[in-house]
Order: C-alpha cells, then structure tokens, then sequence
C-alpha cells in the first residue's frame, strides 16, 4: 500500500539518514537532549534525596545542613519503627490499600465487562456520572460522612475500615475506565466461541475476558493502590487515633498543628519509608502505570 | 443498531435474539448494580445530605439542634473575607501551577521523545514524584526550605540574597513554596500524557514539513502543537480540576496559615475546628459548585472517548 513508500524514505534521503545515525545527530543537538535528560533526572529525583539526606542526620547533623550527612545514622528509621503510632499507620494503609484494591477490581470489572460488551440503555449517562463522580471535591461530602459515619459506628473503625467505602467511590470510577478499554480491545470472537460452546455470558467474562484482561487488571490494580495509599482528606477527617489512621493521617499528625512535634529527621525517615514500597512498584511495572495514565488522554 | 450487532452472531434468529436481549439486560444490570449501589451511597447521597445540612442552622450549645435556615449559611459564607481570600488563593495557585505544569510538562515530554536511549530509565525517574504521596511531598518540601538547614535558604545564603525570609512563615512566599511543590509533583505526569500524545504523531510529518524547508520552530508551532491540542486540552483540564480541590498540600505544609489557605481546607477548618457544621457544608457545597463547572467542561471534552467506549 501507499503507506510503505511513505514510510520509507527515498533512496537518496535514506543513505543521508544512515550517515546521519553513523555519527549520531548534531553534536549540538546531542548535547541540548542529555542536557535535558540530566536536568529532568535532577528536577525529580533531587528534592527525594534530599528528603533521604535529612532522614540520615540526626542531633547536631540537622542543624549543618550539608548535602552529604556528616555522620550517616538509622537512628531515625529506628525511632519511627518503634513509634506504635507509625507501625499501626503502615498495617492500616496495607489493609485499607489492600481491601480497596480488591473490592474495586471485582465490581469494577464486571461493571466494566457490561459497559464494554453489553447491551443495555443508557450506557453513555451512566459512564458520564460515573466518571464525573471521580471529579467531586472530596470535601464535598466530608461532613455528612463524618456524620454518618458517626451514627453507624464506622468513624475511627479499627484498621481504617471505614476509610474503605469512600475510596471506593473514587477508586471505582479509575477502575470502570481503564477496564472498560481494555475490555473492548479484546475481539469479541473468542468470546463468542466460548457462547457456542454452551457457556453462559458471565462464564465466558469469567474464563475468557478476564485471563486476558489481566495487564488491564494489574494497571488499574496498581492506580487503585497508588490512589488509596495516598488518599488523605476522609483518612483526616474520619479516624482520631492511631488504631484507625492511615500513613497520611499520620504524617500530618506528626508535623502537628502549629509546629514539628516530631523533629525534622525523624519525620523525613517516615517519608522515605512511605515511599520505598511505591518506588519498588514504579520500577517493575512503570509500563503498566503510564498504559493506565494516558489510557483516557491520548484515545479519540 | 442491535440488529446489525446481533445478526452475524445469532444467525438472524429474531426471537432467541430478543430473548437473549433480556436476559442480556438483566445481566447487564446485575453487573453494574454493585458499582452504582456504593457510588450512589458513599456519594450521591451524601452530596444530597451537605445540601441539607448548608440549608440549616445548628446550635453551638446544644447538640443536635438544628433548624431551618434557607440561604444564610450561603449568604454568610460569600460575605465572609476569610472565604474571599481562600477562593482567590485557589484560583491564583490554580492558574500559576497548572501554567508551570504545562510548559514543563511539555519540555519534559518533548525531551523524552528525542532522547531514544534514556526514555525507559526517564519514564521509571519521572513516575517518582508522581507516586510520591503528596503529604510526604510536602514534608519534602519543608525540608527543603527549612530556614538554615534546607537547601534553598543555604543556597540563597551563599549567593547572598534573601537572607532571613521565612519560607513558610511569610505571605507571597509560603504561596510559592506551595505552587513549587506541586509542580514538582505533577509536572512529570503532565509529561507522561504530553509524551503518549506525541508517540502518536506520524515522523512522516515531519519529515515532510522538513522536506519543504521548515525550521525546528516551524515544525514545533505548525505540527506540533496543533496535533498535540486535544492531549493538552485533556491534560489542562484534568490538573485543573486537581487544583481547584487541593488540600492535602496546604494541610500538611502549612496547615492554611500565611495566604495558602484552600476552598476546601477553608471548609475542613469550619467544620472541623470551628464546628460551624452549617457554614462549614455550604463552603463545601459552594467548593463542589466551583469544580463541577470545570469537570462538566472535561466530561463535555472527553464525552468522545466515553461515547467510543460505549458504543456497539
């Protein structure tokens, strides 16, 4: 077809191109690109080291302020670890981000599995509020929450329990959206011969769309997770002790209302604990996150 | 419509396809049900409930007693600087952040796109302030400018300008130290989008419009740009609507004080420590207003992509 003589150069431009690559591009040009590449490299990973360097001083280090710590300590990391308030907020962030998770991928997939094969009226609306919903001020139902919260016995449930419907709300329109593409990526025949087969719709999601749904269940798993670790404004406003809050809660609790109750290196150690395990996530599946990232932007 | 789908996989067989639509609908409806039910619970119920509560009045002696109130929790609400002052902090840090965003965000990605190399270890780099919970976000920035010991006073010291300004503790400043973070945080997901819009467009353009003679400029403001619009529109307003609801980063690195102070944290702060429950829910209510204006522009804007994903 026309699209391979358009894709492929000319003859002439084609043993330019191949000079061009023996040599590598403009030297200028080469350097104005790893230029960059160090300065994006710095812009994101600097203030994390710094953040790292405090973690690692303590006593008359955090007053000098280098940017390599004089005597490198764990004390700090030790300190947090001991503090109950910091374990318990760790077990609850685990559980709440856990359960979420889980939760969201099942009713999600299979509100997914309906909007992408299904047919049934009114799909468009229910994803336009479904997605809209995502979209919501938080604060916006804080208070009512706090309140019925309250009366059923779900504010400052142990583990963060109660933390986990509201995540839901917001965790599951992410979910229905990623799955849905996914969903509708896979052909339909294999599906299709399943039916024939004798199976019934919901096997046919069961045993055939979703084994080869998984990437799209691992993406949206992992924003899910990434979501419910960070969430903050209902693990504020509905837990009061350690028992029930969660890493967030926690840290703001630490920095305390006026000033640092905490000092700055024992704090800083939080920090980077929090973030280890997100790290690690970054680094095996960043594919997979950025596939859920752009999954809405870039489509249509 | 329906006919067309169904004709190629049930043979035309009009009855079992009715049949089969039924029973299609009532799985359908089953399969949604769970989602909707919590949505609808944890959600659309409770933004009903703030309404209510905004309407009343409540006494602050004696718990429990409400009574009406009509509009005046509203009235007091708009009347009242310390709302004027959050709504005008919101937008300001919403235009200058999501501005700071985009254009970084746009460097970013155009960097990533030509440096063919790096770009698994770059995406893998970029992804971390992205997954940085934003309340260590902001204890990392606090260490940053922690008057003497963070990086940015001691650098300042060095070159010797200023000297003595308490980052967090001043107005104006506080603000900046604010706007800095979160562009931290979301510059490099804003480049994420940027950069799969890019991967998109064809070389073939390119190469073309260097063929006829244009320039790096040219090729960026007549190719670029324009084939990028729809991404960076998607881009804009999703980080907008991220901005108008900000309250963990004011709440973990100043806690409202020095002019930071949000819409939402403004009605976190009358709910919670002034336990003014019927301002409190109308500076939500009025909050929720505000964004969903902007979220009715975003789902206005990828109403295509939900209308491809329901289509038959």
């Amino acid at each position: 077809m026309e699209a391979t003589t358009v894709g492929r150069p000319h003859p002439e431009a084609r043993t330019r191109t191949r000079a061009t690559t023996r040599t590598g591009p403009p030297l200028g040009r080469q350097v104005l690109t790893w230029g960059s590449v160090v300065l994006i490299v710095l812009f994101c990973l600097f203030p994390i080291y710094w953040l790292l360097n405090t973690s690692l001083k303590s006593g008359q280090d955090l007053s000098s302020g280098g940017v390599l710590p004089p005597h490198p300590t764990l004390k700090n990391y030790d300190s947090i670890f001991s503090n109950s308030a910091f374990t318990k907020a760790l077990r609850n962030s685990v559980i709440v981000s856990f359960i979420t998770t889980t939760i969201s991928l099942i009713i999600g997939s299979f509100a997914a599995y309906a909007l992408a094969r299904l047919r049934f009226p009114m799909k468009f609306l229910l994803l336009a509020v479904v997605l809209s919903i995502s979209t919501f001020p938080p604060i916006a139902v804080a208070a009512p929450l706090f309140k019925l919260w309250s009366d059923i016995g779900l504010f400052n449930a142990k583990y963060g329990l109660g933390l986990i419907p509201p995540a839901l709300t917001f965790s599951l329109p992410l979910t229905i959206y990623i799955l849905t593409s996914f969903f509708r990526e896979i052909p339909k025949d294999l599906e299709e011969a399943a039916l024939v087969d004798g199976a019934t719709r919901f096997q046919a999601f069961r045993k055939v769309v979703l084994p080869l749904a998984a990437p799209g269940m691992v993406t949206a798993g992992l924003l899910v997770f990434f979501f419910a670790w960070n969430e903050f404004l209902f693990a504020v406003t509905l837990t009061s002790t350690p028992d029930a809050r969660t890493v967030p809660a926690a840290i703001a609790f630490f920095v305390g209302s006026v000033k640092f109750e905490e000092p700055l290196g024992t704090i800083s150690a939080a920090g980077i604990t929090v973030m280890i395990p997100l790290v690690i996530l970054v680094l095996i599946f960043q594919k997979r996150i950025v596939a859920g990232l752009t999954a809405g932007a870039v489509k249509g | 419509m329906a006919t067309a789908a169904e004709a190629p996989a049930v043979g035309g067989a009009r009855k079992r396809s009715k049949a089969y639509g039924r029973a299609e609908r009532r799985l359908a409806a089953m399969m949604v049900a769970p989602s909707v039910a919590v949505i609808a619970l944890v959600a659309a119920y409770p933004i009903g409930y703030a309404i209510w509560l905004s309407l009343n009045e409540y006494s602050v002696r004696v718990p429990g007693l409400s009574r009406w109130a009509g509009l005046r929790n509203y009235k007091n609400a708009l009347t009242d600087h310390e709302f004027w002052s959050a709504f005008w902090t919101t937008m300001g840090f919403t235009v200058i952040s999501v501005t700071l965003e985009l254009i970084l965000g746009l460097a970013m990605a155009l960097a990533m796109h030509s440096a063919f190399k790096g770009r698994g270890l770059l995406r893998a780099v970029v992804l971390i302030p992205w997954a940085t919970i934003t309340a260590v976000t902001a204890i990392t920035w606090r260490s940053i400018y922690e008057p003497n010991l963070g990086f940015v006073p001691q650098v300042l010291d060095k070159i010797g300008i200023g000297e003595n300004v308490l980052w967090l503790g001043e107005r104006g400043y506080a603000l900046s130290v604010m706007i800095v973070a979160d562009v931290w945080k979301t510059a490099p997901f804003m480049a994420l989008l940027l950069l799969a819009g890019l991967q998109v467009i064809s070389e073939d353009v390119y190469e073309a419009a260097k063929v006829d003679g244009a320039n790096t400029w040219q090729r960026f403001t007549k190719i670029t740009l324009p084939l990028l619009k729809p991404a960076i529109l998607v881009a804009l307003l999703f980080r907008t609507l991220d901005a108008l609801r900000i309250f963990d980063l004011p709440a973990v690195l100043t806690q409202g004080a020095n002019g930071t102070n949000t819409l939402s944290l403004h009605a976190y702060q009358q709910l919670t420590q002034n336990r003014l429950i019927g301002l409190g829910s109308a500076l939500s209510v009025i909050t929720f207003l505000i964004v969903m204006t902007v979220s009715f522009l975003y789902i206005r804007f990828v109403g295509g992509n939900i209308r491809t994903l329901t289509e038959e």
